[in-house]
């Protein structure tokens, strides 16, 4: 399957859900969570079709609704993460972990402008690819972290034996975790050594044979060839970072994935915690099987253990749509493009791999400025399948989203995995221990909190600090 | 920035009529992006459905200057320098607003054909296919629904024959399953009869407005038909069923 391997987990479940009967409400786009109490009783939604609203009454939601990315100009998500599940649960009152950790993935497309950050996958670089500067040099080999040197190839010919599948060589540099390889190519073009559009070169073609790269990157091959007229088995690909993955999301338990207002569920990338402060390469996939499963399995028995039916409140239903229809109704406001254009900008100039302190604080008052406008905003036309008010209606998701990575970003003074502070370097014992907590104060104002972890199950503890070596031989 | 002429249909179920924008066109754009640029500076309400912008989705489907086609996958330098760009709905199915139209009528045919019937798993719980009989059903699981084929089948488009024909992309999910090598259903009879694959007289349009360039007509359609034609018309086999009362 190689670079399809999402594709076919998506047709196997699509297949399955359709034979089973399962009801699928197409483009239906949620709004707003309800409670009664504290427990879930509802949602509010709008058919993009029909431009109408609905009401669903049930005693459980579970969020799949992905991450946040295209708050940031460069990213390889599509239109709809717009980080809705993050800000619905936070309105709802649950709490949000780990948002600073954002991933960039390392290898996005860099050219033509209109396909800028759209994913390459990391089979490229499984399969033999290696990057390259300007000079042609192979630059990994200058960025491998004393952490894991231990376990990367020293020399080319070294990295060129694994590949083959040498058991007793070490891993390419280019397959180190996604943070040093962003950055090691964010370094080179900065100084100068990156490619004509402000990348670096991804190149498979002199390494495998065409035919390889055509069966075993099929995906790919047909992207460059048709995206930017380049044919991968003959000349090499220009790649840079892309904001790519959120590890962080809302907080749910472990074992039921439940977040913390009872009845509302997370998985997958809307939940926190599984991929710590940096995720690696197709373990998101493994993420949805078995997470997804627990959140199955989690609300079901929520539900059963439910006394009374928890009530929708009409009220809360109205402001709902009162809040949604009032982007329709007004005369005049701000474009909601041009408000999501500038968020881009700032996030992409403010809230990058590498971050400061003046950054951040600098992002946060850009963020100020924006929820002004956002507030504001106006979409003109009709409600059926208006493009701009979904826009609109889909900034303030961004905007708590964004919100909440720079504030989380602001509170952890250290650098771990994805998260990067030139102004506090390296990993600190100290922070290993926390989590960083977001949540809507009581005044409706974003709250931040640091919050001691629970030491993992025993069993669980013995697997994670376990030796590569005995994890393979199965003795942990 | 060359300044380009785009005729986009703008309307409902109830009616409409092109619209001409006069838009900036940047190197390396393809017709969605110039779509978008509409969209945020001189149409924001402007309807259209896409998703991933890779070719993976199989969202953008739409008439650009006749031809059906991923807007996401068309690049604007396939056309001539000045040429006017004319982007329109799919004909096939109904228009909800401007470029977008309800295309739940290929949900339903999906949920007629009956599904994937493995083979009991084998004692040492693991099941074994051959690599060639992996990548003929392979070919067919490239499929993104973009209903590029639907939309331009004679029998879907112009006889409007929904009635009678699944259509190209159902004869396709049909193919999957009948060549899969674990599969035990028999499909035959309805691939005959409800599904209708007598109706298409491989024209094999289909073919060639598939994006992900799978052989629809000769992989797929063609060796169903043979598969009903070796079922009931086979003369020498009619004949041993008649002998033999089978």
């Amino acid at each position: 399957m190689g670079d399809r391997t999402g594709l076919e987990i998506i047709r196997t479940l699509q297949d399955h859900a359709v034979h089973k009967g399962f009801g699928i409400y197409m483009e239906c786009t949620a709004l707003q969570l309800l409670l009664d109490g504290e427990r879930l009783a509802g949602v509010v939604g709008y058919w993009r079709e029909s431009g109408r609203f609905v009401l669903f009454r049930t005693r459980a939601v579970v969020l799949a609704t992905g991450g946040g990315g295209r708050a940031w100009r460069i990213t390889s998500n599509s239109w709809e993460y717009t980080g809705d599940g993050y800000a619905m649960a936070y309105d709802a009152g649950a709490e949000l972990m780990d948002m600073e950790f954002t991933q960039f993935h390392p290898t996005g497309m860099v050219w033509p402008p209109s396909v800028r950050g759209i994913l390459v996958t990391e089979g490229v670089r499984g399969d033999g690819g290696i990057l390259l500067n300007q000079e042609k040099d192979r630059f990994m080999f200058r960025y491998i972290p004393e952490k894991f040197a231990a376990e990367t190839a020293a020399s080319e010919e070294e990295a060129n034996r694994w590949l083959k599948g040498d058991k007793t060589a070490r891993r390419p540099p280019e397959l180190l975790t996604r943070d040093v390889v962003a950055r090691a190519i964010t370094q080179e073009v900065n100084e100068g050594r990156g490619s004509p559009h402000g990348g670096v070169f991804l190149d498979i073609a002199s390494r495998v044979p065409a035919e390889t790269i055509r069966k075993k990157l099929p995906s790919m091959y047909h992207q460059f060839k048709e995206l930017a007229e380049i044919d991968i088995t003959r000349e090499p690909m220009e790649v840079g970072p892309t904001l790519h993955y959120f590890m962080g999301g809302v907080r749910v338990d472990s074992d039921t994935q439940m977040s913390t207002v009872p009845g509302l569920f997370a998985a997958g990338e809307a939940a926190a915690g599984m991929h710590g402060a940096n995720r690696l390469g197709g373990n998101s996939l493994s993420d949805l099987l078995v997470f997804g499963r627990l959140a199955g399995v989690g609300t079901a028995q929520y539900v059963r253990g439910l006394g009374a039916v928890p009530r929708v409140h009409e009220e809360e239903v109205r402001t709902a749509v009162r809040r949604a229809t009032e982007i329709l109704n007004r005369e005049t406001g701000a474009n909601p493009y041009a408000v999501h254009e500038d968020l881009q900008n700032a996030m992409g100039r403010y809230v990058g791999i590498v971050r400061t302190e003046a950054e951040l604080k600098s992002a946060l008052g850009e963020l100020e400025r924006l929820k002004r406008d956002a507030a504001t905003v106006r979409a003109p036309g009709a409600s059926q399948y208006n493009a701009a008010w979904h826009e609109a209606l889909d900034l303030r998701a961004l905007l708590v989203t964004a919100e909440a990575v720079t504030r989380a970003a602001l509170v952890r003074q250290e650098s771990r995995g994805a998260h990067t502070r030139v102004d506090h370097p390296g990993e600190r014992e100290d922070w290993q221990k926390v989590n960083v907590i977001v949540r809507k104060g009581t005044d409706g104002r974003m709250e931040t909190r640091v919050e001691k972890r629970a030491d993992p199950p025993k069993d669980l503890a013995a697997i994670a600090y376990a030796a590569i070596e005995d994890l393979e031989a199965g003795r942990a | 920035m060359p300044e380009r002429l785009f005729r986009v249909w703008r309307g409902t179920a109830a009616g409409g009529s092109f619209v001409e924008y006069r838009v900036d066109v940047d190197p390396g754009m393809v017709v969605l992006d110039v779509l978008h640029r509409i969209q945020a500076r001189l149409a924001n309400d402007l309807a259209v459905r896409w998703n991933c912008k890779a070719g993976k989705c199989g969202s953008c489907s739409m008439e650009i200057n006749g031809k059906p086609r991923l807007a996401c996958m068309t690049r604007m330098n396939q056309y001539g320098a000045s040429e006017t760009i004319s982007v329109q709905p799919m004909k096939t199915f109904p228009v909800v607003k401007d470029l977008v139209t309800d295309v739940s009528w290929n949900y339903e045919q999906n949920k007629r054909i009956p599904p994937f019937r493995p083979l009991p798993r084998p004692a040492d719980g693991s099941y074994h296919m051959r690599q060639e009989d992996v990548d003929r059903v392979q070919e067919f699981r490239k499929c993104i629904e973009c209903f590029l084929c639907q939309d331009v089948c004679h029998v879907l488009r112009d006889q409007s024959r929904k009635d009678l024909f699944v259509g190209p992309r159902f004869m396709i999910r049909l193919a999957s399953l009948e060549m899969h090598p674990l599969d035990t259903a028999d499909r035959i009879p309805a691939i005959r009869g409800e599904f209708g694959s007598g109706l298409c007289n491989i024209t094999r349009c289909c073919t060639e407005v598939c994006p992900e360039q799978i052989q629809i007509t000769d992989n797929g359609i063609i060796p169903l038909k043979e598969r009903v034609v070796d079922r009931y018309f086979d003369p020498l086999l009619g004949l041993l069923r008649k002998i033999f009362r089978r």
